[in-house]
This record gives structure tokens, sequence and C-alpha cells, in this order.
């Protein structure tokens, strides 16, 4: 245990501007969501009419939300899967000491710092109908002529392909610094007694990386939802129809741009449950891993 | 370890096929950066560099008025990312060093459950805070609601309490009141996890793009992220590419330095964090 500095008002200050923020930003303006989801705005803007529970039954009745959330799942299934077998795989085989790999570190933690907007920039180029190497690939091996932009199969196929490429970069990085805890001694060990590569990675690696592989499946699923917002708002806008309009694309469209306050606040909430999960299974795992030593 | 080898061979095999196609986009934006419309347009595309990239990112810079939205997104990055760091440090000291003070638990939820709490979840009614405020379209929109760090606070925290006491005895056999022991002692040596934790904020702030997209209305005020979607918007019609990949490249070129500054602070930190 530390040593204590004997100061009664001192640690109340020093916790004051976080407190703060915290409580008006985060705290109020939550609950405020919350409020705002049993009600209607009145058709001349002026006042609140209750509405109970109306807006969550117009949610699960809704056509329109369900595709919503059906999108989003699969969506965020395809890019935590992606994003985390390729990026613990291309770890695994950058974590080796060869000559040059420090290069190829760098360049693979790139796509860290290029933001889910600049990504479906990037990506909207990739499948452009006109100059797309992409588009351009597909037609002269099979003939194919796709336009992500009328086929809302494709179109969700490219935003799934431009998010998991942009969340490669941040999968790496934790996934290498989770590697490097993992102790030499142990692998060389198993290396002696002639354990295979592959088996090496299954019996040691994969069990002792796990902590880390939990970790960034949580920081994905909420990337999945809740950052992707810029790449879909440049490459789709949600579209061509709704092939691509994901929770947080929806909530945004019927807040800002339909005006439905409550309607839109109660996406909020059935977002903050769905955080509440996440974060629920990771607090219990971190409590697991405190049991492990 | 000793390797075969042909799985060293196959490693670097794999590992530089993989890596062509993860760049390859990167090469193609800046390639088309530095086309000319016709080359642009050329089908199939071309894949060598052309000359005329200066033209291209002058017209992207003029379009948006990229220097300034530049400005605005350094301005905003850099507060943001100190700020955090900052009130985290104070948050992780009064949490390490001064017992069981009353309350104590109650605050450490309050700041964690900043994690619990994205943006989207409570975007309408902190719009409507902003407008209360007579805050829309300012810096204090784009920074301060941000200021608040649950990952600062368990990242210092974890931190001071692997200090050992000795430091802090010492410090108040000599007198020294806890602010010096903050500034004196802790904060230079909290130097590794400072670099690895500005390097997530600034990029966070970087590149964040729905609340600055919401909560400003002026060119003046905004960000590199939106100058982007300026850029696409003001090309219906046919995109531009060339000049919208200028601006891409422009975008990405201060997260990018950044990486490469902290690049080893940052695995360094995060190792640090598995561990405990």
């Amino acid at each position: 245990m530390h040593s204590r500095f004997p100061n009664k008002i001192l640690p109340y200050l020093l916790l004051l501007p976080s407190v703060v923020v915290v409580i008006v930003f985060l705290i109020v303006p939550t609950i405020q969501s919350l409020y705002l989801s049993f009600f209607r705005v009145s058709p001349f803007g002026d006042r609140l009419i209750f509405v109970g529970w109306y807006n969550f039954s117009k949610l699960f009745t809704s056509s329109d939300y369900i595709n919503s959330l059906v999108i989003t799942l699969i969506f965020a299934v395809f890019v935590v899967l992606i994003g985390l077998t390729l990026g613990m795989l291309l770890s695994v085989l950058l974590n080796q000491k060869l000559k040059g790999l420090q290069v190829y570190r760098t360049l693979f933690i790139w796509t860290y710092a290029i933001s889910p907007a600049i990504a479906g920039t990037i990506w909207a180029l990739m499948f452009s109908p006109s100059s797309g190497p992409i588009t351009f690939l597909l037609k002269a091996i099979f003939g194919a002529n796709v336009n992500w932009m009328m086929d809302g199969k494709v179109a969700l196929v490219a935003v799934i392909i431009a998010a998991s490429w942009k969340m490669l970069g941040y999968n790496i990085i934790f996934f290498l610094s989770g590697l490097q805890t993992i102790p030499q001694e142990l692998m060389e060990a198993s290396a002696i007694d002639g354990a295979s590569s592959v088996r090496r990675f299954f019996k040691i690696t994969f069990p002792l990386l796990s902590p880390t592989t939990f970790f960034l499946l949580i920081m994905n699923m909420l990337y999945a939802f809740f950052q992707v917002f810029g790449l879909i708002d440049i490459m789709t806008k949600g579209g061509p129809g709704d092939a691509t309009q994901v929770l947080v694309y929806k909530l945004y469209r019927d807040g800002f741009i339909n005006l439905d306050t409550g309607f839109a606040s109660a996406q909020s909430i059935v977002l903050f449950v769905f955080v509440a999960i996440l974060t629920v299974l990771q607090f219990r795992f971190a409590e697991q891993k405190v049991f492990y030593g | 370890m000793k390797q075969r080898k042909s799985s060293i061979f196959l490693s670097y095999l794999f590992l530089t096929i993989a890596l062509i196609v993860i760049i390859f986009p990167i090469y193609y934006a800046f390639t088309m950066s530095t086309f000319n419309e016709k080359e642009a347009y050329s089908f199939p595309p071309k894949f060598i560099p052309s000359i005329h990239a200066f033209d291209n990112y002058a017209t992207a810079w003029n379009t948006v008025n990229m220097g300034r939205l530049i400005f605005n997104s350094s301005f905003i990055s850099i507060t943001v990312a100190f700020a955090k760091i900052f009130l985290s440090m104070l948050a992780a000291f009064a949490f390490t060093y001064f017992g069981n003070f009353r309350g104590k638990y109650f605050f450490f939820v309050i700041i964690l459950i900043t994690h619990m709490l994205p943006l989207p979840i409570r975007i309408v009614p902190t719009y409507e805070l902003m407008r209360t405020f007579g805050w829309v379209n300012s810096y204090r929109a784009l920074t301060i609601p941000f200021f608040a760090s649950a990952t600062g606070t368990l990242l210092f925290r974890q931190l001071f309490m692997t200090v050992p006491p000795s430091l802090s005895d010492a410090a108040r056999i000599d007198g020294a009141g806890p602010m010096r022991f903050l500034f004196n002692v802790l904060i230079p040596l909290s130097k590794t996890n400072v670099g690895a934790l500005f390097l997530i904020e600034f990029t966070y702030m970087w590149n964040e793009y729905l609340w600055p997209m919401i909560v400003t209305n002026t060119n003046d005020m905004r960000v590199v992220q939106i100058g982007i979607k300026m850029l696409l918007a003001s090309e219906a019609q046919a995109a531009e590419w060339n000049i919208i990949m200028a601006g891409a490249i422009i975008a990405m070129i201060p997260p990018l330095i950044m990486l490469l500054l902290f690049q080893r602070t940052v695995m360094e930190g995060f190792s640090l964090k598995e561990e405990k």
C-alpha cells in the first residue's frame, strides 16, 4: 500500500475537472436520451408529448429498423472476424526475429493512422465504376460487371472490406504488444520438445494471447457499431436503398435529418443496452484474468 | 530460436504478399493524386504516378481552404490530447495517493462510465446542450465535451501504483507537498505512457467525423475530415478522383507523423498495461 498524503480536500479538487466533464457532457445527456425516448415532439416542434413505450414499439415493428439491425450485425460479425483473424495471423508472423521485419511492422500498422472517413474515400475509389482497380480486375478476370452503387450486396461487401482494412493496423498494434508479454523461454522449450510451429501456436500462443484477443473483440465490436459513421457517410450514405444503413447511420438520419427526436432517442437507448452488455462482459472477463494471476 | 529455411521463406513470402495487398490502396490513392483528369479516367486504370501532383494538391488545398481546416484539426486534437492526459493524471493521482477518502469508489465508477457512453448514445441531447450553452460552431464544442478519459485514468492509476512507496515517503520527509511530488516525480516517470496516450488521443480527435459535422456549420470552423466530404460533395456528378485523393493524402499526413514518432512508445506503453 502506498504511503498517503494526509490531505482531506485535495483528492476532491483533483477529481473535480474529470467528474464535472463526465456528469455534464456524458451522464446528464444520456439520462435526457432516456427521458426523450418516452416523448414525441409536437408537430410545431414547440413541446413534448408523452407517448409511453410508443417509440420502442415503433422500433421493433419497423421493418426499416429491423433491416438496419440485421445489416449492422452482419457488418459487425464480418468486420470482427476478418480483423481479428488476419490481425492475429499477421502479428504472429511479424513477431518473429527476422531481418527487415521492423519495416514491415511499421507499414502494417499504417492504417491505424487513417480515419474511417479517409478509408472510406480510398475504398470508394478502389471500387469506383469508372476508375476502380477492383472493378477493372473483376471485369478482366470474371467478365463481371459489378457496380456497388447499384447493387446493395456488393455495397455491403465493400464497406466491410474498407472497415476491416482500416482496423487492421489497430489490431496488429495490440496483438504485437500482447505477443511481447509471452515469455520467449516457453516458446523455445516447446520448440526443443519438437512441437511444430502450428502446434506451438495453438498450444501456447493462442491461449496466452486470449486476454488481448478478448479486449480487441470488444474494441472491434464498438468500432463496428459506432466509429464507422464517417466511412458509411462517405462511401454509401447508407445506400443503395437501405443496404448499408447501419444503426448509427439510421440514428443520425432520424435525429438530425428527419428531426424525429423521440424515435432517435429510443434508438440511442437500444445502443446503450448493447454497450452495457459488452461492458459487463469485459469486466467479468477482466476479473477472470486477475484470477489467473 | 532456430527455424528451418523453408519456414522463414514462407513467412517472408506471405507477409510480402499481404503487405502489397494492404498498402496497394494507399499507393493507388497517391498515384491517383498525381493524374490529370484524362489519366484519372483511363480504363484500364494506370498504376504509375504522373506529373500533375502539384496542380491537384493546390486545387484541393484551395477548394476547401485546407490551411484553415488543418489548423482547426490540429488545434482541437492537440488541445484534447493534452487536456485528457492532464485531467486523467490528476484523477489517477487522487485515486492512488490519498487512501480511502469518502466517495472514492463512487467517483471511480463515474469516470469509468465514460467507456459506456459513446457519443451516438447521447448525441441529440449533447447537441441541444451546445445550443443552450451557445457553443454551437465554436472550439469549445469541439474540445471540452471530450476532456474526460477513462483509459487515461486507468493507465496512469496502474502506473502510479507501481511507483515504489519509498519515493513518496522521501518526498514527505523532505517536506514536499503532494502537488510538487506529482509534478517533480510522477509526471517525469510517466513519459512512456504520456507518449502512448498522446498518440491515441491525437489520432482519435483528428479522425473524429460525426461530432464536428453536426456541431459546426461554417467553413472556417470545419475540420480536415469534413473537408474531404466537401471535396467529394462539390464534385457531385463525376467525382474528380485526382483532386479528392490529393485532399485525402494531405489529411493522412499528420496522424502518420505522430504514429512514426510514437510507434515505439505505444508498443511499450501497452505491453506494460497488459502485464499487470
